[in-house]
């Protein structure tokens, strides 16, 4: 985060490599975040708990289950350290016991409540502090934490919610946690689990309470929590990428927003902006604060909009749009909030005529941004403030006033029906019913217009001279500027009303589309699962087809269509336009400035490790333009697509990595193993028959005797062993046909007693076998080698004077043989693993082996369709069971 | 062994096992022609007329089996084919085409001298030798008649036939084809389970223990032996 970020890169590769060094003696912290109580942070922290609760000692140092039962629950089962009990005033407080945890040490300690504030007289002042020393201690912790208790967001949270937060911790230990898992619940569900009366509400909070628990302040808080939590993910991706030495630009210390207005001055003062971002080396971003007076805006003001914000892009801008009621105050939040320094913005050169009375746009923003600098520059002679020209462009809008004019003719017959009822003044309010109705449905200008025409047939039909402009009594002036002032200020509060409904309508739309492709995108995986979702998701949003553009796999090969789609032939020009889009990051295409003439939009999907892809939109045709939600949601969803590709991207490269680790470390294992067993034999081989041929050692007969049988038993091993690794090899590569017959299990019995010979000599091998056992379909051979296998292991890991025992049964359909020993057994976690190549299991009388015995019965088990498991018998020793396929002769025929 | 003038041809392409059969058959007082390649193997035969022959399956010029076949056209001279683990197939091709016996390389000596006298014996032996005796076991050809230890034993008549195969062809490895043709008809060569389940029935019938057999031996996956005593 910002700390790091100015740091120079040395040190912060220093910083690494300490931490590295350090790591293994600090604990992990991991934090469950959540925007507020009662979303089933420490819930889910206990539940993470209980799943690996039996493999790790862990104790609850501090949880608050508030009486929660399905949280009590999960509680059973763990050790719980006792609370100290803290004398303060007279009153006991309960805290966490930080020296009891300390002295039990456990690999992992639960502490609720990260922000919490400890009783006087305790250790530490904060409950983050007794946590860091236990994560200093080695111990790893689960915390639990509000999003709304981090330092940085207090005043953002203050301005959201109304509520000062009193207990805050550094935004640091966000940083410094491992792992941060984001506990959500949508906010309606939880004003309802508030209601059911589900939800704690702790200190203050029942002050709060209707302040706090608003829908729209549990949405904003829900927003900060995930930002924060994204934040963090991109913070890993971005450790990962350094630690990968994957090259990135690094991290600029001033950072400059320019704020953008429809005009034509617009341009001017982004190259003001972006002079000043190269001189001072800075970020820089053009903002533009969407107003709900959006839809006042001409269609030429929204391409003078559109024009600036691609100037900016092409001078190497990022740009936002924001929302807001007053511009100031929007981009002033947006400043604070994304830590920009520097503001540029436009001199006004004449006043704005609907803000007579206030302060220009520039003026307050230099009033309220105290510690951001400002930067005013003149405009173009244009005027710099937003225009807006209500009369003319609403003259379209006929429909409005045509209502206007048949309003004010009902309005007026109906006063003329009511006029020896009603005093003027009075019907005065059918006319004040007509504007706001005319506000209402059609905006502004008509509104105005039925207003103006309300006072002139008011007069002209009703007031005394009726049919004349004359009036009697000069007190019906009054009355005509009381229409006027009340209809024209109903008309503009409405038509305002009406915008903002209208364009947060719009942006809920926007935001739950994005919302949902965001979500969709996050629960995908794998690259070409997300490539598709992407694509669907595009031509869902953008009514049109779409085709997603990706890097060819070698260096300057052209992109490549990643997705097929029938419905587009993609020719050279499209691949051009893409390329182009792709290496100026911008986008091209269809109603652009490059290539506008192209089928098709083509848009890069950028990230902070530059463009990963393009994506292109089909037009369905030459008319069809993007709508502006089309065109505003264009600038979110690349970066949703392109951050869900890196995601995909970087999970395959790292499930790479740990491939071809997996597949060194067998080939150590292979070479060393391999390496060691083929040459102990030979050296004894060598050895002996070199003293045989040396007659000077004076070998006596009994002597020269010794060393032949020993080089011949030498030879025979690593005959076995050569015999074994082939088998191995042909097994792996598949290559093994089974000559399948149907097998008498008690001949194949027969045949590996008689192979296994004089390596079981003296042992006692007892062989139950059913008199009616169905035969196998089997190769004869292949499975003697099983069973002489199963049975070398046997007497090498039993001792002897203790039988061995072969058995077998039918379980249809298939005949399971077993053999089993009264060795010592083999370890729990071996179970698994001793059917792997090369897997031994330590012994410690260290028996002679290659480890391969095993892993050949599995292979040439499996090939049969049959399963080989181990288990441990209940009085000691090992008990190797395989199935085989019953021949499909059924019985054994005995006649 | 001094009277011993059996003459053996060793079929090899690897010069060091030449050499090896040479020098281990000499000093047992064999005659040893040697060849490297297919069609010398059967010249070499064609010229010196060996009493035994022993031919590695795997020949720079020519499949063994071929060799087999060849040579089995003109001579019944006993040939014992040598060859690798896992090549069972081959093997089988190779008894199937007329071989008498087969080693698994690698072999130790004791093993390839009682392959090469129990091969000669049966070559040099009276065309029907009525009566096989080993270990309490008398099988009389002439006389239809089977005991264990003095004991009459009763078998079916397909387990007599497949006993009678064994009994003439002592000591070498009959394959099941060749067992289920003789015995049950040329029709049921493909049906091994008839033929497991006989032999099954008849050891239980012959055999002292029959998980662990004495006189009928299982070649897994290529057929059985009837043991020497």
């Amino acid at each position: 985060m910002p700390a790091n970020e100015n740091k120079p890169e040395r040190d912060e590769v220093l910083d690494r490599v300490k931490a590295g060094k350090e790591k293994p003696q600090r604990g992990k912290l991991k934090i469950f975040l959540g925007y507020c109580a009662g979303v089933g942070k420490t819930y889910a922290m206990l539940e993470a708990a209980s799943e690996i609760k039996n493999d790790v000692d862990l104790v609850a140092g501090f949880v608050e289950t508030h009486g929660r039962k399905e949280t009590e629950a999960l509680l059973e089962g763990l050790v719980i350290i006792p609370r100290r009990q803290v004398e303060y005033r007279g009153i006991t407080i309960p805290e966490m016991d930080l020296d009891t945890i300390l002295a039990r040490h456990p690999v992992l300690a639960l502490v609720d409540e990260m922000a919490h504030t400890n009783a006087a007289g305790s250790r530490h002042v904060k409950r983050f502090q007794d946590i860091q020393e236990l994560l200093n201690a080695g111990i790893d912790v689960y915390t639990t934490l509000n999003v709304q208790h981090l330092e940085s967001l207090r005043d953002l949270v203050a301005q959201i919610t109304t509520v000062w937060m009193r207990e805050t911790v550094p935004d640091s230990v966000i940083d410094e946690a491992s792992e941060i898992e984001l506990v959500d619940l949508p906010p309606d569900e939880l004003l309802k689990r508030l209601k059911e009366g589900k939800v704690y509400l702790a200190e203050q909070a029942a002050l709060a309470t209707d302040q706090f628990f608003r829908k729209g302040n549990l949405l904003a808080l829900r927003e900060l929590a995930m930002r924060i939590a994204a934040e963090r993910i991109d913070e890993q991706a971005r450790e990962y990428k350094d630690t990968h030495a994957i090259r990135e630009p690094w991290p600029i210390k001033e950072r400059i927003l320019v704020c953008v207005s429809p005009s034509s001055s617009g341009a001017h003062f982004v190259r003001a902006a972006r002079r000043l971002a190269s001189q001072l080396d800075a970020e820089w971003l053009a903002l533009y604060v969407e107003t709900p007076e959006i839809s006042q805006l001409s269609p030429d003001q929204r391409q003078q909009l559109n024009d600036t914000m691609r100037l900016a892009v092409r001078l190497g801008a990022k740009t936002a749009t924001i929302q807001g009621t007053s511009i100031a105050r929007s981009v002033i939040e947006y400043a604070r909030q994304n830590n920009w320094t520097k503001i540029v913005i436009g001199k006004p050169q004449k006043q704005n005529r609907w803000r007579l009375f206030g302060l220009s746009v520039a003026n307050q923003i230099m009033r309220g941004a105290d510690d951001i600098d400002v930067y005013v520059v003149s405009g173009t002679g244009e005027s710099a403030e937003r225009q807006f020209a209500p009369g003319l462009y609403v003259l379209g809008k006929w429909r409005g006033y045509l209502a206007g004019l048949v309003l004010v003719g009902v309005s007026t017959f109906l006063g003329h029906l009511l006029r020896n009822v009603f005093d003027p003044s009075n019907i005065i309010m059918i006319y004040l019913l007509s504007v706001v109705g005319v506000a209402t449905f059609w905006g502004l200008g008509p509104s105005i217009m039925t207003a103006l025409l309300s006072v002139v047939a008011f007069d002209f039909f009703l007031i005394p001279p009726t049919l004349t402009f004359a009036v009697r009594d000069t007190q019906y002036l009054f009355t005509f500027a009381g229409l006027l002032l009340v209809g024209g200020t109903l008309s503009y509060l409405s038509a305002r009303v009406r915008r903002q409904a209208e364009t947060a309508q719009q942006r809920e739309h926007e935001m739950v589309t994005l919302y949902s492709t965001a979500r969709t995108l996050a629960l995908t995986g794998g690259m070409k699962q997300i490539l598709d979702s992407i694509t669907v998701n595009a031509k869902e949003i953008f009514e049109r087809e779409a085709v997603i553009f990706l890097p060819g796999n070698k260096k300057n090969e052209p992109l490549v269509p990643a997705s097929n789609n029938p419905k587009t032939q993609i020719d050279e020009n499209d691949i051009a336009a893409a390329t182009w889009s792709y290496e100026h990051k911008s986008p091209a295409g269809f109603s652009t400035d490059t290539l506008p003439n192209a089928r098709a939009r083509f848009v890069p999907m950028v990230t902070s490790a530059g463009t990963l892809g393009v994506l292109a939109l089909w037009n369905k045709d030459k008319e069809t333009p993007f709508t502006p939600e089309q065109e505003r949601l264009l600038e979110a969803f690349p970066s949703l697509a392109a951050v869900a590709i890196e995601r995909a991207k970087l999970t395959e490269e790292s499930r790479n990595a740990q491939i071809l680790q997996a597949s060194e470390k067998l080939q150590t294992a292979l070479l060393n193993s391999v390496s060691h067993d083929l040459r102990t034999p030979l050296v004894s081989v060598i050895g002996a028959l070199s003293s045989l041929r040396e007659k000077g050692a004076n070998l006596k007969g009994p002597e020269s005797e010794e060393l032949v049988k020993m080089a011949l038993e030498e030879a025979e091993r690593l005959n076995h062993l050569i015999g074994n690794l082939l088998d191995v090899s042909r097994i792996e590569a598949g290559a093994v046909i089974l000559a399948k017959q149907p097998v008498d299990i008690q001949d194949i019995v027969g045949v590996a007693l008689a192979q296994l010979g004089k390596r079981a000599e003296g042992r006692k091998i007892d062989v139950f076998l059913p008199k009616n056992l169905h035969y196998v379909s089997a190769d004869s051979g292949l499975i003697v080698q099983v069973l002489v296998n199963l049975l070398d292991n046997a007497v090498k890991y039993s001792p002897e004077g203790f039988p061995i025992e072969i058995s077998a049964r039918d379980i249809e359909p298939f005949v399971e043989i077993e053999v089993a020993d009264f060795g010592t057994g083999i370890p729990k976690n071996d179970l698994e693993r001793i059917f792997d190549k090369f897997y031994r299991v330590h012994h410690p009388d260290n028996v002679a082996g290659s480890g391969l015995g095993l892993s050949i019965a599995r292979g040439i088990v499996e090939a049969h369709g049959g399963r080989i498991t181990a288990a441990n018998r209940s009085g000691g020793g090992t008990i190797i069971k395989f199935t085989l396929p019953m021949s499909r002769n059924p019985d054994r025929g005995d006649t | 062994m001094t009277e011993n003038e059996t003459r053996v041809l060793v079929v090899d392409d690897e010069q060091s096992i030449r050499r090896f059969l040479h020098l281990t058959l000499s000093a047992q007082n064999y005659t040893v022609f040697q060849a490297a390649t297919g069609r010398e193997a059967v010249e070499s035969a064609a010229q010196h007329k060996p009493d035994v022959i022993i031919l590695d399956l795997g020949l720079p010029d020519m499949d063994g089996v071929e060799v087999t076949r060849l040579l089995r056209q003109w001579t019944q001279t006993p040939i014992i084919v040598l060859s690798v683990r896992g090549s069972e197939t081959d093997k089988i091709a190779a008894l199937d085409a007329g071989a008498d016996d087969y080693l698994t390389k690698p072999f130790s000596t004791g093993e390839l001298l009682a392959r090469l006298r129990a091969a000669v014996r049966r070559a040099t032996r009276a065309p029907e030798e009525p009566v096989f005796v080993s270990d309490g076991l008398e099988i009389d050809i002439a006389r239809r008649t089977v005991q264990l230890n003095g004991n009459d034993v009763q078998l079916t008549p397909t387990e007599y036939n497949l006993l009678k195969l064994l009994v003439v062809n002592a000591g070498k490895v009959v394959t099941q084809r060749q067992l289920l043709r003789e015995a049950c008809g040329p029709g049921y060569e493909q049906d091994f389970h008839i033929l497991h389940v006989n032999i099954s029935n008849m050891r239980r019938k012959i055999e002292p223990d029959p998980t662990r057999p004495q006189f009928v031996i299982t070649e897994p996956g290529v057929g059985y032996r009837l043991k020497l005593g």
